[in-house]
């Protein structure tokens, strides 16, 4: 068309001239900004409206229910099992040095700052992400977005950002409950397999912990990398989830696609965003 | 060259156009000095702005609902040059062939969509170019039935019913109840009956009247229906239409009804308008629709 194919030439040849796939790049690449932008623009909107009145109290407990409360069990268990796998590996490999006394340190500081976390927040992303997508995708495609829209309630507010919220608060809760069944996990195997004394282990779980070096005084770095962390996983979760929920076209195939790229999404979004908090963390902390 | 790539080679819109209506190109995003500027040169009827329909205060004043020369894109034209308009208590169906843009009609009046050219005016104001949190606000003069009922799923019929007082009204939980009892009786469901159910356990009619009850649980003076009688049995058809004769009876409302079911339209209408290829192809009474010898509103009505 642009590079001149004229009106007897197929459809199909006028689309593989090199200007017309380059408009398509380019289009594309302007999609795909455009995206950004109104994931930004999502993210301001339903940060600044948690400060912001009417509140949706209700919506938000609902939410810290749906988020917090029902991934319990996933989370207990892929942390439990973590902990015992750190165990039963490190215990194979201490004992070459004949360390195997250093278990504990070894689960709590795999943990704590990094384990713990990204496991879920991968967990996470994949059974509360999925879902805020669904919901909101279907949501939209059965027009209830248009209604919440018609009958004066501004949908961000309203379902944006309690989800945001709950996530917030869920996921860092979430990650203490992950990280201590991962330890409870490694305890079980250190004693069982190992035979080191509760005692002992939990005493080198603490020394690992203050090892690191503490903020303000009492708060070990160890705790402010892993909190840190999941607080923004939980940003990333909610957000990536809302957006490509509220952004669902073309009817319940629509829904199934907004659903698998916000686990994608989500999922990278969180690897790549814990090596820039990790770097940033050890920058300013200095451990 | 197909019709639909010339469509997108040589866009409609822009300075050059020789088609385009000569009302101000404006966005949501137009500051506001350049807004008012528009707004007193038009109050003035004078200035050096391209002029406006030569019957604009008349427009504004008389019409509770005004389409003024509408033009939307969105990867191609979906209206071209639409105007209407509803007085008050006034109804006005729009019929149309599906996927010619009746339901964006309602979009347009609700604030969902901004047009590119053109105005939208309901109540005298003109709405295109409010900012969110206003739109917001003239939206609650409006109610609004979906073509599925779009009730919230994860809520009661009672709760998507009250949403509305819930959300913008003070009155306190009996009166709300109270006034839930009473629309849900005026639809003619059992409010004992239906109230405690979710929408997933209602039948497609029953959704569409509790949409109805939901649509009218402010008293709002303007009521849009999104196609209220599609995909419902011809008896269960009938209900709705005189459900809706009904409402307006007895609210006064204006109201927009875009349908494609000719018969419903005709028991409803005060007006008629028919959207052909993007444009009101026609645009007046009933009377003058059936009178009417063009071949393409013929074909149409087909039998009716």
């Amino acid at each position: 068309m642009v590079g001149g194919a004229s009106a007897a030439q197929p459809r199909r040849a006028s689309l593989t001239t090199p200007s017309d796939l380059l408009q398509r790049f380019n289009n594309a690449v302007k999609r795909q900004i455009l995206s950004l932008q109104e994931f930004f623009v999502l993210a301001g909107k339903a940060i600044g409206f948690i400060f912001a009145r009417p509140f949706y109290g209700g919506d938000v407990v609902q939410q810290m229910d749906a988020i917090g409360v029902q991934s319990l069990a996933i989370v207990l268990l892929t942390g439990f099992f973590t902990g015992m796998v750190l165990a039963l590996q490190s215990s194979v490999q201490l004992k070459t040095f004949g360390a195997t006394m250093y278990i504990g340190r070894l689960v709590a500081a795999s943990m704590i700052r990094e384990l713990g976390p990204v496991l879920a927040g991968l967990m996470v992303a994949g059974r509360v992400g999925s879902g805020i997508a669904a919901q909101l995708g279907s949501m939209r495609v059965t027009e209830q977005i248009d209604a919440l829209n018609t009958l004066g309630t501004d949908p961000i507010k309203k379902l944006v950002t309690p989800r945001v919220l709950a996530a917030l608060i869920m996921v860092p809760t979430l990650t203490i409950i992950n990280d201590l069944a991962g330890i409870l996990g490694g305890n079980v195997i250190a004693k069982a397999y190992v035979g080191i004394p509760t005692s002992l282990y939990w005493r080198t779980v603490w020394e690992q912990i203050a090892a690191g070096g503490f903020a303000l005084k009492y708060v070990p770095h160890d705790f402010v990398h892993g909190l840190v962390k999941p607080f923004v996983f939980g940003g990333i979760i909610s957000l990536v989830g809302c957006h490509f929920g509220l952004k669902t076209s073309g009817g319940t195939e629509g829904v199934g696609i907004a659903t698998t790229r916000t686990v994608v999404t989500a999922s990278i979004l969180i690897l790549v965003v814990d090596y820039f908090i990790t770097q940033l963390l050890l920058a300013f902390l200095g451990s | 060259m197909t019709d639909r790539e010339e469509r997108r080679i040589t866009p409609p819109r822009g300075p050059d156009d020789p088609t385009a209506p000569e009302t101000p190109l404006r966005r949501p995003g137009d500051d506001e000095r350049v807004r008012r500027a528009i707004r007193s040169a038009i109050e003035a009827d004078a200035g050096p702005l391209p002029p406006p329909p030569a019957n604009t205060m008349e427009f504004k004043a008389m019409n509770v609902i005004a389409l003024d020369h509408i033009y939307l894109a969105f990867d191609e034209p979906i209206l071209e040059d639409v105007s209407l308009t509803a007085k008050a208590g006034e109804t006005v169906a729009v019929l149309g062939e599906s996927g010619t843009g009746k339901s964006t009609i309602l979009k347009l009046l609700l604030r969902l969509l901004v047009p590119e050219r053109g105005r939208v005016f309901v109540d005298g104001e003109e709405i295109t170019q409010l900012n969110f949190d206003r739109a917001l606000k003239v939206r609650q003069k409006m109610g609004m039935v979906f073509q599925g009922a779009a009730l919230f799923d994860s809520m009661t019929v009672y709760e998507n019913v009250a949403y509305p007082l819930r959300e913008h009204t003070h009155l306190s939980e009996e009166e709300i109840e109270t006034r839930v009892r009473e629309k849900l009786d005026f639809v003619d469901l059992d409010p004992d009956k239906v109230m405690d159910q979710t929408p997933a356990e209602l039948s497609g009619g029953m959704k569409k009247r509790v949409g109805i009850a939901r649509g009218m649980a402010n008293n709002p003076h303007i009521m849009l229906y999104d196609e209220p009688t599609s995909g419902l049995d011809p008896l269960t058809t009938g209900t709705i239409t005189h459900l809706i004769l009904k409402l307006q009876r007895e609210l006064g409302a204006t109201s927009v009804v875009v349908t494609h079911d000719v018969r419903s339209a005709f028991r409803m209408a005060s007006k008629i308008a028919v959207l052909a290829n993007r444009k009101i192809h026609f645009f007046g009474t009933p009377e003058e629709l059936t009178g009417s010898d063009d071949p393409y509103l013929r074909d149409f009505l087909g039998g009716f």
